[in-house]
């Protein structure tokens, strides 16, 4: 069975061959026009006059739009309708696209694009959480607050008390192929779009509105993306949007890829929050009460700014039993980019919210953390079934008795981080390697060594419920092939391969018989983003439906040709068995196509379980939990900040994988995006509003030498308790998070040098490492 | 009148085209070879890596900024060409493929390039053959595992280009614009001598040696230079003299051939260049390239400051040459006059007391937030000498003398360095940016001193040696 193997990803003899196509890959028509847009070289005010007449003059521009010139809007927003592909008239953000250069070439597009004459009124921007809260700047009409008993109460008679505020920084996505789309203009106005997105059916639909056309007259096709982590949810729409305006206006077929600097700037990132938290707690460590509110920096339009702030207040209790919760939670609107989903979408920021805590409760009783954190970890899943975690429990668990519910009033019936946390700490040797930093710490002047432990639990289901379907079309050829689609999209996650794992298997067929082909909307409709790390859980699902439907129209055929039952008829090793007849999985499509049996089937999945009032912050917004846990150790230089990851031990529950070697790349790839967010990655916007760091030599992500040098992954062995496909679990956002744990083994480390609390902020670049040490000092 | 290289084995000529022409545009827009991407246009991403080989080696490039008519005479081999004719991989694609190093797959191509090259030469400190790409996918792990995987497997016969085609394409090449052209598009010195003549007949030529700044002129300011004088044929500028008294080392050496001439001399400031850029710009930047364009941020003119360098300068026949500190007048002013290049730089023979410290924000392919490079004498516990030279504290590389003066003859201890501490502001004023603020560059500078000093006694100050 091809299920739980660890093959190759599907295109992975395409990559290292430099033979699989991206957008700008694609051959195109003679005639394809290219686009770039002209910026704004404001943050906020208005746009008093263009003069374009040099734009136009520029060597191989064909034509130059305008708002005016966009008969249907062209709005590109995912939610509120607050993205006009051009400014009309109010700036927003520096770097927000004025006008539409359409050129015989993309450098003769970007050449002319500058050459625009702009006159602006300029106004002040808002630009920080304290603009905007001074100006009351902000999407909703008031903050949102998600409650559980009486928090302030209970912190107000705790025996212990910590309050505080951590900052946390956006992330740029730095897919590394940048956005990308072409439009190709088909016979009577219809239209096929090329795009590098995660969301091809928000795409057909807001090119559809932009060309004034119905979505069935566009369609959308995604082969693979370059990476998207979230970047491609809602920010391809305007290029794919760009991209058919300009094919209507010319007729001709349009290519727009922005370079990597226009595409840092016009692009959204990962929100940047402030958490302020208050928190009661007895003198063990465990809390009794806490308060959080959290700030969130939306920029400019309202994207998908909810529902990550939404998720953001969510996993603010993470792995943790709060008995008296508040979480509110402002969504600010400011002159920036509009901050947009980031792997994970608002899940790290709640959850480093509560990681804060717990450090904080553990310096000011002078504890281990992970003693801390222990004892205030929900209580473990029930006994027996399924869900029983294959290793043993630990003895001195005696709180498992009592049901425990989420801040939002979720149960929590699947908690398997006690013995999750019990395998790492001793495979690690978190102990005794933490009694080591101790040693070397007393013993080094310069160089400080820190070490710490940190859960994740993450809710696993779009929280706008009725995302949570999939769709998918599966087709069995005469010979025995099969093709395969499905909404979801490849970004690199390996999608296709696992999916294509599950078709394989329902089918008794080896890998090679399967053939997953681009996403198209004219295949499947009315798909969900490949998002909040669904892909798995809902395609799966329907590919396994479709190939089910098929599978059982060929068994029922069978059976009744050689007179014998349904339950009979077995598929495996590429060969059917209808009672004591056998024949290759071939002969037995052929067979049926003969006898008139339809081999072609559509898939449809909805998750079940699903109740979730968002307004309230009530319900049950997650099918289930995805868990794991990391040690990480760090050094840092007391005399510049500079730090550096040592090693990361990392357990990771996938349920029962899909692909183990492909859930250890997400586990491996998400630790080191997470501890890049929150060390070497940082943003830097001047008093204008301009991002200054907007290239790679400005914007570091980790390279090569900075992943741990000792990086220990392994994966949990134990099936998802509900009914996933296969029993396994979602794996795309869950690692980032484990990321977490390498900016607490730098708090601890920076703790070494005086007797405070650090307060680290992130990221914790060299500068923020090296005041936090001088404060310790002071 | 041509432009003639090798491409994945088969000769092209690439004539006709403008000499700011990339050769990743190149590539992907004539040749219809879309297997090397754009992910930065800039040098600092390495999905566009290629191989380039001539007579001395083969050495990865960042294709983005790699302008055709530097290809001249070499060989190009492009991801394409690196499986061989008959489509069998090469053991680093047969490696990424078994060790899953490969997600979304677009900064693939790119890695298979640098790993196929390191594999050729032999390389297998993987940290430094593969600094320069990113990826941000896989957490880096499953390519290092299949780098390490494909190390001992023998190098495919194809990727061996014929020793021959460089012989013939030196001795017939006659690159395009040179010669009878009216008027050229560009020129190609062969040597310093008509190099000099050249500049000095057109002082608004672009000087274009590596193209690691220069190329960025082009794909991101997108300028268009007036006909350029491109430098790579010119093989003696690329002179190393080493005499009883001093080391001469000519401006057109690369950062890649300068490391391997300094690190017996000067560890340190070798082991700090393995931190400039990465492979692909150090196989390609220049020393004079670096110290020319006069960036306060440039990490060789702090090294050789503090090494007491001399700066050689050339215009026509005259030369002349200062101590390399007063060459730098002012934030992008130096002290060149129109015509006048840089020929040479000098470093006298000395006992090695250099340790330079690079501080930015990500260890490798990170440009300074501060560089400090420490060149102090002590005799019999006292300061004898003391030369200080920093980077990214001003608008240009600089002496901090006042903290020279405040060390010299002082007994060589921390209240030597605390009493110090005043001194750092006289000397240096820097500026807050997207790298770092005043504030910071200025403790860390003081901080330094303190770090020299640690590293003096023997003691561990440098995170990068700690073991896990």
């Amino acid at each position: 069975m091809s299920i739980a193997k660890p093959l190759p990803h599907d295109a992975a003899r395409l990559h290292v061959t430099g033979a699989a196509r991206y957008v700008d890959d694609i051959p195109t028509p003679r005639g394809t026009l290219h686009l770039a847009f002209g910026l704004s070289a404001i943050a906020c005010g208005r746009v008093t006059g263009m003069d374009l007449a040099r734009v136009r003059e520029s060597a191989g521009v064909v034509a130059v739009l305008t708002a005016d010139d966009l008969p249907h809007g062209a709005d590109c927003s995912p939610s509120a309708h607050d993205e006009p592909l051009l400014c009309t008239g109010a700036v927003q953000y520096h770097g927000q696209p004025l006008f539409l250069v359409i050129a015989e070439s993309h450098l003769a597009a970007r050449r002319a694009a500058r050459q625009a004459e702009v006159a602006y009124d300029e106004a002040t921007p808002i630009l920080s959480i304290d603009d905007a809260l001074a100006a009351g700047r902000r999407f909703e009409e008031g903050p949102r607050v998600y409650q559980s008993g009486d928090a302030a109460a209970a912190i107000a008679t705790a025996p212990h008390r910590v309050d505080g505020v951590i900052e946390m920084g956006g992330q740029e996505h730095f897919y590394l192929e940048g956005q990308a789309a072409l439009a190709l203009p088909q016979e009577g106005g219809d239209m096929v779009v090329h795009a590098s997105t995660q969301h091809p059916s928000e795409v057909q639909h807001k090119v559809a509105d932009a060309i004034g056309r119905p979505m069935h007259g566009v369609r959308v096709e995604t082969r693979r993306m370059g990476g998207g982590f979230g970047g491609k949810e809602s920010q391809a729409n305007a290029l794919a949007v760009a991209c058919a305006v300009a094919a209507m206006a010319t007729g001709r077929p349009c290519k727009m890829r922005y370079d990597r600097d226009d595409d840092m700037v016009i692009t959204g990132k990962r929100h940047e929050f402030r958490i302020t938290y208050r928190a009661g707690f007895d003198g063990e460590g465990r809390l009794t009460g806490v308060e959080f509110v959290q700030y969130a920096r939306c920029g400019w339009s309202q994207d998908l700014s909810l529902p990550v702030a939404d998720r953001a207040m969510l996993h603010a209790d993470n792995a943790y039993h709060l008995p008296a919760a508040r979480i509110e939670s402002h969504r600010l609107r400011t002159n920036t980019a509009s901050a947009t989903a980031f792997r994970g979408f608002g899940g790290p920021q709640g959850m480093l919210g509560i990681e804060r805590v717990m450090d904080h409760v553990a310096h000011e009783l002078g504890l281990d953390p992970l003693a801390v954190r222990r004892r205030n970890y929900y209580t473990a899943a029930d006994g027996g079934g399924l869900s029983t975690p294959r290793a043993a429990r630990p003895p001195e668990d005696i709180s498992g008795q009592k049901k425990q519910h989420t801040p939002y009033g979720q149960e929590v019936e699947d908690f398997i981080l006690h013995e999750m946390t019990d395998a790492l700490a001793e495979t690690s040797d978190y102990h005794a390697r933490r009694a080591a930093v101790a040693e070397w710490n007393a013993r080094n002047p310069v160089l400080r060594k820190g070490i710490a432990l940190s859960p994740v639990k993450f809710g696993i289901s779009f929280t706008l419920s009725h995302l949570n379907q999939a769709g998918a079309l599966v087709h069995v050829y005469q010979d025995g092939s099969v093709q395969l689609n499905h909404g979801g999209t490849e970004m690199g996650q390996g999608l296709f391969q696992k999916v294509a794992q599950v078709a394989a298997a329902r089918f008794g067929l080896p890998l090679e018989a399967v053939r997953i082909t681009a996403t198209d909307t004219g295949k499947v409709p009315n798909t969900s983003a490949t998002a909040a790390s669904s892909g798995s859980d809902l395609n799966g699902m329907a590919v396994q439906v479709a190939c089910d439907t098929i599978r059982e129209r060929m068994a029922e055929f069978l059976a009744r040709y050689h007179q014998e039952v349904p339950e009979a008829v077995t598929f495996d090793g590429g060969t059917v068995r209808v009672g004591a007849h056998e024949l290759s999985f071939a002969q037995a499509a052929q067979l049926c196509y003969e006898h008139r049996i339809s081999l072609s089937s559509t898939g449809f999945y909805k998750t079940p379980k699903l109740a979730w009032d968002r307004i309230r912050g009530q319900g049950r917004p997650f099918y289930y939990f995805a868990y794991g846990a990391a040690v990480t150790e760090v050094v840092l230089d007391t005399l510049t900040g500079e730090n550096r990851i040592l090693r990361a031990d990392i357990l990771h529950d996938c349920g029962t994988s899909l692909n183990p070697a492909l859930d250890i790349g997400q586990i491996e790839g998400g630790y080191v995006q997470g501890a890049g967010w929150l060390t070497v990655e940082e943003l830097v916007w001047d008093k204008a509003g301009r991002l200054r760091t907007h290239a790679p030599s400005t914007y570091k992500i980790p390279a090569f030498s900075d992943r741990p040098e000792v990086f220990n992954v392994t994966l949990w062995d134990g099936q998802n308790r509900e009914e996933t496909i296969y029993r396994s679990k979602a794996v795309g956002e869950p690692p980032l998070m484990l990321g977490i744990s390498a900016l607490l083994a730098l708090s601890d480390a920076v703790a070494s040098c005086g007797t405070g609390y650090p307060a680290l902020d992130a990221p914790a670049t060299p500068e923020r490492v090296l005041r936090a040490v001088e404060r310790m000092r002071a | 009148m041509t432009l003639t290289f090798l491409l994945n084995g088969e000769t092209v000529d690439a004539g006709g085209l403008p000499p700011t022409t990339t050769l990743l545009d190149w590539l992907r827009e004539v040749r219809g070879l879309t297997g090397s991407k754009e992910g930065c246009n800039e040098g600092d991403c390495g999905a566009c890596t290629v191989i380039v080989s001539d007579e001395t080696g083969a050495r990865p490039l960042n294709a983005c900024i790699l302008l055709l008519p530097q290809l001249h005479g070499k060989a190009v081999r492009t991801v394409e060409g690196i499986s061989g004719p008959d489509g069998a991989l090469h053991p680093v694609q047969q490696a990424m493929i078994e060790c899953h190093g490969s997600q979304c797959g677009f900064c693939t191509p790119g890695f298979i390039a640098s790993m196929a090259c390191a594999h050729l030469n032999g390389e297998t400190d993987h940290d430094r053959a593969l600094a320069g790409n990113l990826c941000r996918c896989t957490g880096y792990a499953p390519i290092l595992r299949a780098a390490r995987a494909a190390e001992d497997a023998p190098v495919p016969d194809w990727m061996r280009d014929d020793p021959g085609f460089f012989l013939a394409e030196i001795l017939s090449g006659e690159p395009e614009g040179r010669g009878a052209d009216s008027p050229p598009r560009a020129w190609h010195p062969k040597t310093t001598d008509e190099l000099a003549r050249l500049f000095a007949a057109h002082p608004q030529a672009t000087l274009i040696a590596g193209a690691t700044d220069v190329g960025l002129w082009v794909t991101k300011q997108l300028r268009d230079l007036e006909r350029p004088i491109f430098l790579n044929g010119c093989a003696d500028l690329q002179a190393v003299e080493i005499s009883d008294t001093e080391i001469r080392l000519g401006a057109g050496l690369t950062i890649a051939l300068l490391m391997e001439v300094i690190a017996p001399h000067h560890p340190s400031y070798a082991a700090m260049l393995r931190r400039y850029g990465s492979e692909q710009v150090r196989a390609a930047a220049t020393l004079g390239g670096n110290i020319a364009n006069g960036s306060p941020i440039g990490d060789n003119a702090p090294a050789l400051i503090a090494l007491r360098a001399t700066l050689h300068l050339r215009h026509g026949d005259t030369r002349r040459a200062m101590p390399l500190e007063d060459f730098f007048l002012d934030y992008g002013k130096q002290d060149r006059a129109p015509g006048e290049f840089v020929e040479a730089i000098s470093v006298p023979r000395q006992l090695d007391r250099l340790r330079c410290y690079k501080v930015s924000k990500r260890f490798d392919q990170d440009i300074s937030a501060v560089l400090g490079c420490f060149n102090i004498t002590v005799e019999e516990g006292h300061v004898r000498a003391a030369r200080i030279g920093f980077g990214g504290m001003a608008g240009i590389p600089k002496r901090a003398a006042h903290v020279e003066a405040a060390l010299l003859g002082q007994p060589w201890t921390e209240a030597t360095i605390d009493a110090a501490q005043e001194t750092w502001a006289e000397d240096f004023a820097p500026l807050s940016d997207m790298r770092a603020s005043a504030e910071y560059r200025l403790s860390v500078a003081c901080n330094l001193l303190r770090r020299y000093f640690f590293e003096d006694q023997g003691a561990p100050i440098s995170v990068l040696e700690v073991q896990p």
